[in-house]
């Protein structure tokens, strides 16, 4: 009955891929704490919205966990010192971002004490209004720790104020390579569970359905165990298949319930978090501690020893290899450094790039796991249209953006397109789809930006028109109020001249 | 032969009479494209163009004297925006749209002598006299019109800077082995 | 009734203007680009073939013929022609100023469109009376509507195609045709 439920929403299509998932051996090594690197580097941009501003000085001295950059806009998210030290720098440093630009951060330079400052924690959390959890949630910066960053707790608000009832979590980790969510649930499932816990009571929804792929027996094990006891909190397991782990999959395999085209799963009431989240909900409102490490795993045919690592953030990705027993041959053989997952994650230049709280892996791939691609002309297989998730149609829209018709693109459903990269997967001709469809948002967006500039610009020119018009206008009437004067003082002098006179 | 020519003077004359009255009857004021193409001009009337003002430069791209592209604010999208209006076909390879500029100040130079303020489309510059000037970037065109205005060569354009917020992922060049595509 | 449906599906599909008479082929080749205009263009002429085929019948059968001015045909009937477009343009100025962009210099064209003279004076060859006529244009011209869309919608389709170099273009718009005039070839077999 179960398994019918499961496979109702989707019969007669397939959506997908099953690429070969690549997680063990390093899901089963045991998890290792890496010791506080010299220096961490905790780039002002960590989640999606707004920057955080910087609100330390160079030579500062500040305490593990005491706030270093406060949230800017109504989308985004403080940071926190990882550890403590001594603020040495704000400056530039690549980006894990896939331009290869670069962005502020703090650097700072560790004392090794490692003290924390001064905690709030909570004992009874349970007894804490829905509102206090959420801002105990976004004091403590916690953002999406599936990859995306949205900050967590705009997430949370929102959900309360859509009346959400279901609670999806996501511990698909889909993503090949990936087993950073695995370990969190083998190893930490009580923890996780009390964040879930804590999450429904922000939220006001009623029950938890915990999404997690059958390809990890372990953690669902684990987290039956933990569940055990707590009505609410319920464990799903779906079949493994690429990208199980989307939202709006995750949700529609779930629930049963497909979340409209171009809306969010809070349309049909419904919020997704994910366990990483779930996981450091919990640190953030039990024992008041904010986010300041997470697990990432290592992974890729050049690493020596593939497994997962709790990280501090800001930590450079060069010194999590280095601990974690570096690369075969010193990197020889290596083709591409991954932030992420294989499927969605960034392509960096180089391992100066330091660990961000939206970071979940860091993959060393060589050159045959890399497939350099040589693409060619589409020949309308419709490979891309089968595998597609969201049912799009990836060959014409791509047709569509090689001919800069972007808007015909948005008519086929552009908006949709989660960039989860099962098209280019099965793709036959190797056409880099994802490029197309990632160019033609950006593109979108700047012209956007471009036509409120313009507007914009209207604006200014107009006002600059009746601004001169005024002034003339001013000026000819003080001219004439001034050519009046003259004229009645001449006037009056005339008079008195005459009648002077004719006395 | 006087019935040849007189029925066809006869016959040119009636649809000539009827020409004229629909051509009344369906009278055109001004050009309604016209407003609609002003309407997508960056509107700035900043005379890169060669003309005076956006509608001008509008009315000249529909009479055909000056192509889409003469708009150098607008760019390659505006052009495109207006081919696509018009109906035209554009290379658009040969626009040379070398991304946005500003204006900037060089402190140093300034001599606070008010002179590139005045001619400021969009009164980005602000400053007064004997005050070093300063180009406010959200405002600025990029019309460079104040550029030879300034006595001390102070005004610079810079490409604004690319930051990650405004940073799109380049579309997939073409590179076929064999057979050479468009 | 069987025979004007006869009338206009012979016209329209089996003797189409374009594609089995070879007429008017440079709008279809000029006005192509994109099926919006081509639905204004295909209206357009339509509109011009209907009323000109009309017009040009009266001429022929109420003036040149009673006169015996036949040599003065071509003459006549060109100048009613010419006055029908440009009554058209002034129109479509007016309606739709985009579509008048669009068409461009194609819409005054539409004058020397030989499948326009053509079909007027295969009127008078087949010696076919004032409805027939007017039949035989709208068919013509629902033909010639039929054929411009079809080939716009192509050409929209093959834009977004990856062409070999050689081929872009016109060599490339020639070939589609070239097909779509041997698909047009499979109604001259039609058991009506």
């Amino acid at each position: 009955m179960r398994l019918t439920r499961l496979l109702k929403p989707f019969s007669g299509r397939d959506w997908g891929i099953h690429p070969d998932d690549h997680k063990r051996p390093a899901a089963d090594a045991p998890l290792r704490v890496m010791p506080l690197p010299a220096r961490l580097y905790l780039p002002v941009q960590q989640h999606l919205g707004g920057a955080a501003r910087p609100t330390v000085v160079v030579g500062q001295k500040v305490r593990k966990g005491e706030r270093i950059a406060d949230a800017q806009g109504m989308v985004s998210a403080p940071i926190h010192a990882p550890t403590s030290g001594t603020v040495v720098a704000v400056t530039d440093i690549t980006a894990p971002h896939p331009s290869g630009l670069s962005l502020p951060a703090i650097v700072i330079e560790a004392d090794g004490d490692d003290v924390w400052g001064t905690l709030s924690p909570c004992p009874r959390p349970f007894e804490l209004a829905p509102q206090t959890i959420s801002e105990r949630v976004y004091a403590a910066g916690i953002v999406g720790m599936g990859g995306a960053a949205f900050p967590a707790a705009v997430k949370l608000d929102g959900a309360a104020r859509a009346r959400v009832d279901t609670l999806v979590i996501n511990g698909g980790e889909c993503e090949p390579y990936l087993s950073c969510d695995d370990r969190q649930m083998r190893d930490f499932a009580d923890e996780v569970v009390e964040g879930i816990r804590l999450m429904l009571r922000a939220t006001g929804a009623t029950s938890a359905l915990v999404g997690i792929e059958d390809n990890k027996p372990e953690a669902i094990a684990a987290m039956r165990t933990a569940a055990a006891g707590h009505d609410c909190v319920r464990i799903r397991p779906v079949p493994a298949r690429y990208p199980m782990g989307s939202e709006k999959q995750l949700v529609q395999v779930l629930t049963g319930v497909e979340v409209p085209a171009e809306g969010l799963p809070a349309d049909i009431g419904v919020v997704v978090h994910n366990v990483g989240t779930a996981r450091a909900v919990r640190a953030a409102v039990v024992e008041g501690k904010p986010l300041v490490s997470r697990l990432v795993t290592l992974n890729g045919n050049c690493m020596n020893a593939p497994g997962n690592v709790e990280v501090r953030l800001g930590t450079l990705a060069e010194d999590v290899i280095a601990f974690a027993g570096g690369l075969k041959g010193d990197g020889l053989g290596l083709a591409r450094r991954v932030l992420g997952g294989p499927m969605m994650g960034l392509q960096v230049p180089h391992w100066r790039v330091p660990v961000v709280k939206g970071t979940s892996g860091i993959l060393a791939l060589d050159a045959d796991e890399a497939a350099a691609r040589q693409s060619h002309p589409c020949i309308r297989c419709g490979r891309c249209v089968q595998a597609c998730p969201m049912g799009l149609l990836p060959l014409e829209m791509s047709a569509r953006i090689r001919n800069d018709a972007l808007t015909d693109a948005v008519d086929l459903g552009l908006k949709d397109c989660i960039a989860c990269g099962c098209c280019a997967y099965v793709c036959p001709s190797r056409i880099p789809l994802v490029q197309y469809f990632v160019h033609a948002k950006g593109e979108l967006s700047r012209q956007d930006r471009n036509r409120l500039r313009n507007e914009a610009t209207k604006r200014l020119a107009q006002q600059r028109t009746d601004r001169l018009a005024r002034e003339a206008r001013e000026k000819a009437e003080a001219a004439a109020r001034r050519r009046a004067e003259r004229e009645a003082k001449a006037a009056a002098k005339t008079d008195t001249a005459t009648a002077g006179e004719s006395a | 032969m006087l019935a040849a020519v007189s029925s066809l003077a006869l016959l040119g004359a009636a649809l000539g009479l009827l020409l004229g009255a629909a051509s009344r009857w369906l009278r055109v004021e001004g050009n309604p494209i016209v407003d609609e193409l002003t309407d997508m001009m960056p509107g700035s009337n900043c005379g890169q163009c060669g003309f005076p003002g956006c509608g001008k430069a509008a009315e000249a791209i529909i009479d055909g004297t000056a192509p889409p592209t003469c708009c150098p604010p607008g760019g390659k999208p505006l052009a495109a925006a207006i081919a696509a209006k018009l109906g035209l076909t554009l290379d658009l390879t040969t626009v040379a749209d070398e991304g946005p500029k500003v204006a900037v100040v060089a402190e140093e130079l300034c001599i606070g002598c008010c002179r590139c303020s005045k001619v400021c489309p969009t009164d980005a510059i602000i400053g007064a006299a004997k005050q070093i000037h300063n180009v406010m970037r959200d405002a600025c065109t990029g019309c460079s019109n104040c550029i030879e205005k300034c006595p001390t060569d102070a005004l610079a354009m810079r490409p604004t800077p690319i930051t990650l917020q405004h940073w799109v992922m380049p579309k997939p060049a073409l590179h076929y082995r064999g057979m050479p595509c468009a | 009734m069987k025979e004007i449906l006869l009338l206009l599906l012979s016209t329209a599909l089996v003797n189409n203007v374009v594609l089995i008479k070879f007429l008017g082929l440079c709008p279809v080749m000029g006005v192509s680009k994109s099926t919006d205009s081509a639905l204004g263009m295909g209206m357009a002429t339509t509109f011009v073939l209907t009323l000109a085929s009309a017009a040009s019948w009266m001429l022929d059968n109420w003036l040149l013929q009673p006169l015996g001015l036949g040599y003065l045909r071509i003459l006549t009937f060109i100048l009613v022609i010419a006055s029908v477009v440009q009554f058209t343009e002034m129109f479509v100025r007016k309606r739709s100023p985009a579509l008048y962009q669009s068409l461009g210099i194609y819409l005054p064209l539409i004058t020397t469109n030989c499948a326009v003279l053509g079909v007027a004076l295969l009127n008078v060859e087949q010696q076919f009376g004032l409805f027939k006529s007017l039949l035989y244009g709208f068919g013509s011209a629902l033909g010639f509507t039929l054929v411009l869309l079809i080939f716009a919608g192509l050409r929209e389709r093959i834009a977004l195609a990856q062409v070999p170099a050689a081929f872009t273009g016109a060599p490339i718009a020639f070939i589609t045709i070239s097909l779509l005039a041997l698909a047009f070839m499979g109604f001259s077999g039609l058991n009506v």
